[in-house]
């Protein structure tokens, strides 16, 4: 494998692991307030425990997305600095915005609302968790702002002296739809994400008749959140694929097997494609189905790889413009197939709180907490199709991923931090699904303290029969 | 605003986000390598941690914000540095991560192992950050092997990064990252001194007169070899009295400390700690990365920058986000400005 395959790796590596934490963070946290604020409203106990249990999970979270995050700024220079040196002027600003307006805010407001409990008055503690939220969704809306603009460049020249892209229209590059889409789609994957974390986890707790004046609530804001959060990504995601056809027509064609331009177009239902990945062996698809899809009627144009390749070779010079389209077709297809199974999941929850919870509806609840790792996989699957379907881009139309390397890297590099980088995350992954797994089977009770006593050292043999 | 006005005005910025970095994160990774010392019992350990638990994070935001400005306003800068220190921020990412990590977990399992293993990771993932931040920069002062391409070139019969990072690794690289180590472990002493109480107090007294003298020490070899290897004339400013009043600062701190005026010794560290980086900017500038291959190969604020139009976009962010930072910022170390007790209930980390 070359720097550039390894590099690619490890960038999708540490992205996907950070996109672990990121959305149940961008979602939970507003839960948490809402929590927060019905306690300090009421004054009613069961609201406490609720954020506090809430609460705790949330931060085991954020530890982890805080610690994995630095990586994804510092990766820019040291793989990609052809990347950097190109796209610094645009992107760079983007993100040096988004630490000053929004890390800031987010890390020291929960560092008041981690310390602040009964030392700052009630109020600051509850504008403390608002403010952390705030600057969650500040923090979303800069990096994908940044990311709109790699998959649809506006507001930018190419400087002929320098070859590097300036910014020349900033409201340009603010209001650029591309980035305000993709930041719609990753909030609702944030709130999914985070209100199947309360349907599973809630569900547990009410099967075993425990806590239901905490569990209870929880789950009914889980599903009322699961049910618009999964409807509003089919409805953003589905936004993304019609403006796909204008901006990315390479991507929509590689996510969706389309070979051949076609007039009115088809949909592949299945396709199987050759080991290369890149070519069609066999389909079954629907007439008409695509042009609907991609523009509300059954008659428009849709432009397939083999056409489309034969344009930027036309454009651009010979290459290969053709992305992996065994990973963009599935990866696509299983983001989609499980945001339809979060919505049924979201709904039959909904309706079961709505009917008021009759035994024969609740019983099938226990599949509920097998629901919580889909929208992760959902959301990693999403980035996949939409960052290996603008390949070999990295920056759409401008600068190529081979462009983008550090030229100085060397296999032994790459090789040393991708194993380095794998190896800390898999132990820390393990670390924290532990502590999560544990904290949200606990109880609330264990959750009004963030930290437990040290055990005393007592002899091996005294452990025995102690646990439960 | 001219072109050349908001290059300067940046690079002026940068420095600030440094020596705001090195000030802030300077105690926490002091305290971070002093905790499995100073702390004999997994109280005194919560107390040390609980002392910089509520801002650590919103410190090392310092130096996301250093990295981000970088990238924004001189993107090569930010594109040379960040590729041809590879490796060795690669160990720095693993030092920080493994030390925020371990803030947040290590007081959530009661098992004595599992805390004493991430308080370890907490010393050593300072210990890296603090080294490799000290050796950076006594290797950017001392200038690194630039490329006509602005990209660093390592010797030709070593893999290239591994090259760099090995090579960053010379008598005065590491002399800068060994001073860096052990000015933090005393600024850190001192923030401790500040923040606990009891026989933790004393013990962190102790501590920093002993760390005062490596620390004194260091400093002192490291502004001598900078003297006359004559770093100080890289670039077009002489430094002039700011590195003596940074080396006056380190040499009266241990006349604070042992006068008990706590308040003072810790204003002295940090004063050295701004001084220094102060001395780094202003002994570089107009350069940002020297090449020792051909001084025309140099990165300065000039030939390194973003354009215009980007840089005065990012004065009006800087200008109207940056006061408004420093206002809540503040407005927490005033908020948990109280000592730290050994009393559990008080503890949250």
């Amino acid at each position: 494998m070359d720097v550039i395959t390894l590099s690619r790796i490890q960038f999708g590596v540490t992205t996907a692991f950070h996109f672990l934490f990121v959305p149940l963070t961008l979602g939970l946290v507003w839960f948490v307030a809402i929590m927060q604020t019905l306690y300090y409203r009421t004054g009613q106990e069961r609201y406490r425990r609720m954020s506090k249990f809430w609460g705790k999970l949330f931060l085991v979270n954020f530890g982890m997305g805080v610690a994995t995050g630095i990586v994804q700024e510092f990766q820019f220079g040291m793989n990609w600095s052809g990347y950097s040196r190109f796209v610094g002027d645009v992107f760079g600003a983007l993100l040096a915005i988004e630490t000053m307006m929004a890390f800031f805010l987010e890390s020291v407001f929960i560092g008041i609302w981690i310390f602040g409990e009964g030392r700052v008055p009630k109020r600051v503690h509850l504008l403390s968790i608002w403010m952390a939220a705030v600057g969650s969704l500040l923090s979303s809306v800069w990096i994908l702002l940044a990311n709109g603009w790699m998959q649809h460049p506006v507001g930018h020249i190419i400087n002929p002296l320098t070859g590097r892209a300036e910014l020349v229209d900033f409201l340009a590059l603010v209001t650029n739809p591309k980035g305000w889409l993709l930041f719609w789609h990753a909030l609702s994957a944030g709130f999914a994400t985070s209100a199947f974390l309360l349907l599973g986890v809630s569900a547990w707790y009410i099967l075993r008749k425990q806590e239901l004046d905490v569990f209870k609530p929880s789950f009914t804001m889980g599903a009322i959140a699961g049910v618009i959060a999964s409807f509003s990504l089919l409805m953003t995601g589905h936004t993304q694929g019609q403006e796909m056809r204008l901006y990315q027509p390479m991507k929509l064609a590689a996510v969706e097997a389309i070979w051949e331009t076609e007039q009115p177009a088809s949909f592949s239902l299945l396709t199987i494609g050759d080991l290369s990945g890149k070519r069609e062996v066999w389909s079954i698809r629907i007439p008409y189905l695509m042009s609907f899809l991609a523009c509300n009627n059954f008659s428009c144009e849709v432009k397939g790889v083999h056409d489309l390749q034969a344009e930027y070779e036309a454009r651009f010079g010979p290459g290969d413009y053709i992305p992996l389209m065994v990973f963009t077709y599935w990866s696509f297809r299983a983001m989609v197939g499980i945001s339809f199974l979060l919505l049924a999941a979201s709904a039959f929850g909904l309706w079961v709180a709505m009917r008021g919870w009759p035994v024969r509806l609740t019983k099938w609840l226990r599949w509920m907490p097998y629901t919580i790792p889909m929208p992760f996989a959902a959301g990693i699957a999403g980035w996949l199709t939409t960052e290996m379907g603008r390949q070999p881009w990295v920056v759409q139309g401008l600068l190529t991923t081979a462009q983008a390397i550090s030229p100085n890297l060397t296999i032994l590099d790459v090789s040393i931090s991708l194993v380095g980088f794998t190896l800390v995350y898999s132990a820390l992954a393990v670390v924290m699904v532990t502590l999560m797994w544990r904290f949200a089977r606990q109880g609330t009770e264990a959750a009004l303290s963030k930290s437990v006593d040290v055990a005393e050292a007592v002899p091996l043999g005294s452990l025995v029969g102690a646990q439960d | 605003m001219s072109y050349e006005f908001l290059q300067i005005l940046w690079f002026i910025l940068i420095a600030v986000l440094w020596i705001g970095f090195h000030f802030l994160e300077g105690f926490d990774f002091g305290v971070g390598m002093l905790l499995p010392f100073l702390g004999k019992t997994d109280i005194e350990r919560r107390a040390i941690i609980n002392s910089i638990g509520s801002v650590w994070d919103g410190n090392e935001v310092w130096l996301l914000t250093a990295g981000g400005a970088t990238f924004a306003a001189f993107p090569h800068w930010y594109a040379t540095m960040f590729s041809g220190f590879y490796l060795a921020l690669f160990l720095l990412l693993v030092g920080l991560i493994l030390r925020g990590i371990s803030f947040e977990y290590r007081s959530k399992d009661a098992a004595p192992a599992w805390r004493n293993r991430f308080d370890w990771m907490i010393a050593i993932g300072s210990f890296l950050a603090a080294l490799l931040l000290g050796t950076a920069f006594a290797n950017l002062a001392k200038g690194l092997p630039i490329g006509a391409d602005m990209n660093l070139v390592a010797p030709s019969w070593l893999p290239n990064n591994l090259g760099v990072t090995l090579t960053l690794l010379n008598p005065y690289g590491l002399l800068g990252g060994l001073t860096t180590v052990a000015v933090f472990l005393l600024h850190g002493a001192n923030f401790l001194v500040l923040k606990l109480e009891g026989s933790l107090h004393t013990r962190a007294v102790d501590f920093s007169k002993k760390l005062w003298i490596a620390a004194s020490v260091l400093y002192v070899l490291l502004g001598i070899w900078t003297y006359v290897a004559k770093f100080w004339a890289n670039g077009k400013i002489n430094p002039g009295i700011v590195p003596l009043t940074a080396v006056v600062m380190i040499l009266l701190t241990g006349y604070f400390i042992n006068k008990k005026m706590e308040g003072w010794a810790f204003i002295s560290t940090a004063l050295n700690i701004v001084l220094t980086q102060a001395t780094f900017f202003l002994m570089t500038f107009p350069n940002v990365m020297l090449s020792t291959l051909n001084p025309e190969w140099s990165l300065t604020v000039y030939n390194a920058s973003s354009s215009q139009y980007t840089l005065t976009v990012m004065s009006v962010v800087a200008l109207i986000f940056v006061p408004i930072v420093l206002a809540y910022q503040g407005w927490t170390y005033y908020m948990f400005r109280k000592r730290i007790s050994t009393d559990k209930k008080t503890l949250v980390y």
